[in-house]
């Protein structure tokens, strides 16, 4: 059999990977998207614990953000992965079901994701509020705003403009670790190549597609972050 | 001369004002360090005082008690004849009703030494946010009624730019069109010239005199003795916590009986 | 939870420590070698030699470690017999060796970042005041520009050994059976997730403080004349994942 060249092996063609390789890329994208949604709202409820937390509430989350950012993200994963259908096997057997129950790997792989970017996220948005101006914050006080009211239209909205630098590089981190989730069979940028590699004995051709696929994306989020932020900075810089 | 002027005396002004703002024997401590030890003060409508003082003296302190940006360890505060209610809490003193509070707070104005504008909204925004958002007045309304603000106080050309492409005599400025906007009932302002560069001063005492003159309600910590002479119809100095000497400017700045004024008055020029 | 267990579970995964250690210490080690290249290279002020350390740096910060463990230790397969022709086949055919180089090459891209901040923090005037004494060239980065480089690159290179002992976990995959391999394959024994997650996730904790500890000490010693104990923060930018 004829060898197949490099462009019609990943191109579009009745012989190309093409399409699933895109695809894969689309998941790879959603994957990360829902993780990292998932690790803002842990990153914020950690980061509150941290600011405005007792002194248990604060341990706890400094605790969270020390062991989450200390141990390797796999064994997260293999946690949520086999921890997950331990836990669905047990209830499934209380209602007659046996043996082992895959969790979706998507989910598994989503909240894996946001568990840990949320550490990351923490730090960084306990960071950003401690740049926002102290007075300012007062001066929502001293106009009669009740908690909330002052998070919603004061905090939120500078903390996040000062977070973005630091969201951004935790973006990058989410997405490069959303190709571990391959090891639970989610067929995302690094499965969909590692299959199409082990069916054509064409590893080296699939293993770089996905590495300049991952870069491609790397860049265009790299370079929405920095549209981003120089959006919100409108202001923040003195005209001269 | 100001109708401020007009209603001084060195008794508290005639009975026909209500009175705004009343503060009796307030105590606040910061650790062990006491700041404030038993001062006591009333403000009738249409009064404006300046408080006076060496840094240390507590002045601020006692402007930031009365809008409950530091709550006192014992003492009064009435707003406009309603008391603030306070309680034990596990910290020392807190406020009972987080509500009356807040409620006091959007009648009870401050003004900040360093403008404490919120940076990430325009000038307007600035202004209109707490009639919008606190006192949830319609945004048209506000919006309309901001743009006469800013231009009375002459930035009405600023209006959509932001905080930090004003001067400093321009953002506090428009940190009093904020504070105007809320309607308040009282005004206070907390040493609202000390961080502006001097040449810019004036701008900002032009814009409060002319307040001072429309008869609103002031409590002015400052360092500006022309103020305190030329605007304010009575004069409160405050040493090591206490209230040292207190009457019309005429009086305590012709014939000052304590010493430590004295000195204060000398070393101000 | 069962006590027992983890005990047995601890003394299974505890087993696996001088492998993540040798697979940490070596890409490193061996990292930084072509980190300083790297660094210097961008440093340089050529740009024959600035841009393609550029490129390495933007393509292996870019992409999962993972992908470049795979596309080193099964897409150089695709080569296999130019590879045995040259006498290379030995090396890429073990896992152990293409783990080392995957990470070598990945830690590299970030130590170059690190490095190349240290270098242009050396303050000028020291440099001057060097040259001053007469000195040039080697000499003058070797007595001078080096030793200062290096105690404000440390803190960061300590956070990055930590990240590399955390990406040596991604040997597993290729199996190699350090600590996380040993965790993958009891929890696919016993199904007890919980409870080897919980040890091996102690391990790491362990070694990170052992080694945060470590650098602290470097740090104290390499600063006479500072003395005090700056933070170790991990830097957020560099985790390889």
């Amino acid at each position: 059999m004829q060898q197949l060249s490099y462009f019609e092996l990943v191109g579009f063609g009745p012989n190309g990977w093409g399409w699933a390789l895109l695809t894969a890329a689309g998941m790879t994208i959603a994957v990360a998207l829902c993780g990292f949604l998932a690790g803002s709202i842990v990153g914020t409820l950690v980061a509150w614990g941290k600011i405005g937390g007792n002194l248990v509430i604060r341990s706890l989350a400094d605790g969270y953000t020390t062991v989450l950012r200390g141990i390797p993200d796999l064994l997260v994963i293999y946690l949520f992965y086999f921890g997950g259908s331990a836990a669905l096997g047990a209830i499934g057997s209380l209602f007659g079901a046996d043996g082992f129950i895959g969790v979706p790997a998507f989910a598994t792989g989503a909240m894996a994701i946001g568990i840990v970017s949320g550490a990351y996220q923490a730090e960084v948005f306990r960071g950003a509020y401690q740049v926002v101006n102290r007075g300012e914050i007062e001066a929502a006080r001293s106009v009669g705003m009740h908690r909330w009211l002052m998070f919603r239209r004061i905090i939120a909205p500078q903390v996040l403009r000062y977070a973005i630098p630091g969201l951004g590089n935790t973006w990058q981190l989410v997405l490069k670790e959303s190709a571990l989730i391959s090891v639970t069979g989610l067929v995302e940028l690094l499965r969909q190549s590692h299959i199409a590699a082990g069916s054509t004995r064409r590893p080296f051709d699939f293993y770089l597609t996905a590495a300049v696929l991952y870069l491609l994306i790397t860049w265009v989020s790299t370079y929405l972050f920095q549209r981003a932020e120089s959006h919100s900075l409108r202001g923040m810089r003195r005209a001269s | 001369m100001s109708n401020g002027v007009a209603s001084l005396s060195s008794q508290p002004a005639p009975s026909e004002a209500a009175p705004a703002v009343s503060v009796n024997n307030l105590r606040k401590s910061f650790g062990s360090l006491e700041v404030l030890k038993g001062v006591s003060l009333g403000a009738r409508e249409g009064d404006v005082i300046s408080i006076l003082g060496a840094s240390g003296s507590g002045k601020s302190t006692m402007l930031r008690c009365i809008n409950m940006l530091e709550v006192p360890d014992s003492g009064e505060i009435r707003i406009g004849g309603e008391t603030i209610a306070l309680r034990k809490g596990r910290k020392g003193m807190e406020p009972a009703d987080q509500r009356q509070v807040d409620r006091i707070r959007s009648r009870v104005a401050m003004v900040f030494q360093s403008f404490n504008l919120w940076s990430h909204m325009t000038i307007l925004e600035n202004v209109i946010e707490a009639p919008v958002h606190v006192q949830k007045r319609p945004k048209a309304e506000c919006i309309a009624e901001a743009e006469e603000l800013l231009a009375k106080v002459g930035i009405i050309d600023k209006r959509n730019q932001y905080p930090s492409h004003l001067s400093g005599g321009q953002q506090q400025r428009a940190a009093i069109a904020r504070a105007l906007a809320m309607h308040p009932k009282v005004m206070l302002f907390d040493e609202p010239t000390s961080a502006l560069d001097p040449e810019l001063v004036g701008e900002v005492l032009r814009v409060m005199r002319s307040l001072a003159e429309e008869g609103r309600t002031m409590l002015v910590v400052t360092h500006e003795m022309g103020f305190a002479r030329d605007v304010s119809n009575r004069v409160v100095f405050l040493h090591k916590g206490v209230v040292e000497e207190e009457g019309a400017p005429a009086e305590v700045f012709g014939a000052p009986k304590s010493e430590r004024f004295k000195q204060f008055i000398s070393s101000h020029r | 939870m069962d006590f027992a267990f983890m005990r047995d579970a601890f003394l299974t995964l505890i087993g696996g420590v001088p492998l993540t250690l040798n697979l940490a210490f070596m890409s490193v080690g061996l990292g930084a070698v072509l980190a300083l290249l790297l660094a210097l290279m961008r440093i340089s002020g050529v740009r024959v030699l600035d841009w393609p350390a550029q490129a390495y740096v933007f393509v292996f910060r870019g992409t999962p470690l993972l992908v470049q463990i795979f596309l080193i230790y099964y897409g150089l397969g695709q080569f296999r017999p130019a590879l045995q022709e040259w006498g290379l086949w030995a090396f890429f055919r073990e896992p152990y060796w293409c783990a080392v180089f995957a990470l070598t090459l990945n830690t590299a891209a970030y130590a170059s970042e690190i490095m190349r901040g240290g270098l242009q923090s050396v303050p000028y005037n020291q440099v001057e005041a060097a040259r001053a004494c007469g000195m040039s060239g080697f000499l003058l980065f070797r007595r001078v520009v080096f030793p200062i480089a290096l105690r404000q690159a440390l803190p960061a290179y300590g956070s990055e050994l930590i990240l590399m002992v955390k990406a040596t976990s991604l040997a597993s995959i290729i199996t190699m059976m350090e600590v996380t391999g040993l965790a993958a394959k009891l929890i696919s024994q016993t199904f007890r997730a919980v409870e080897v997650f919980i040890v091996a996730g102690l391990i790491y904790l362990i070694l990170n403080f052992i080694i945060t500890r470590i650098i602290m000490a470097i740090e104290w010693w390499l600063s006479p004349h500072l003395r005090r104990p700056p933070a170790v923060e991990p830097r957020l930018e560099a985790a390889h994942v």
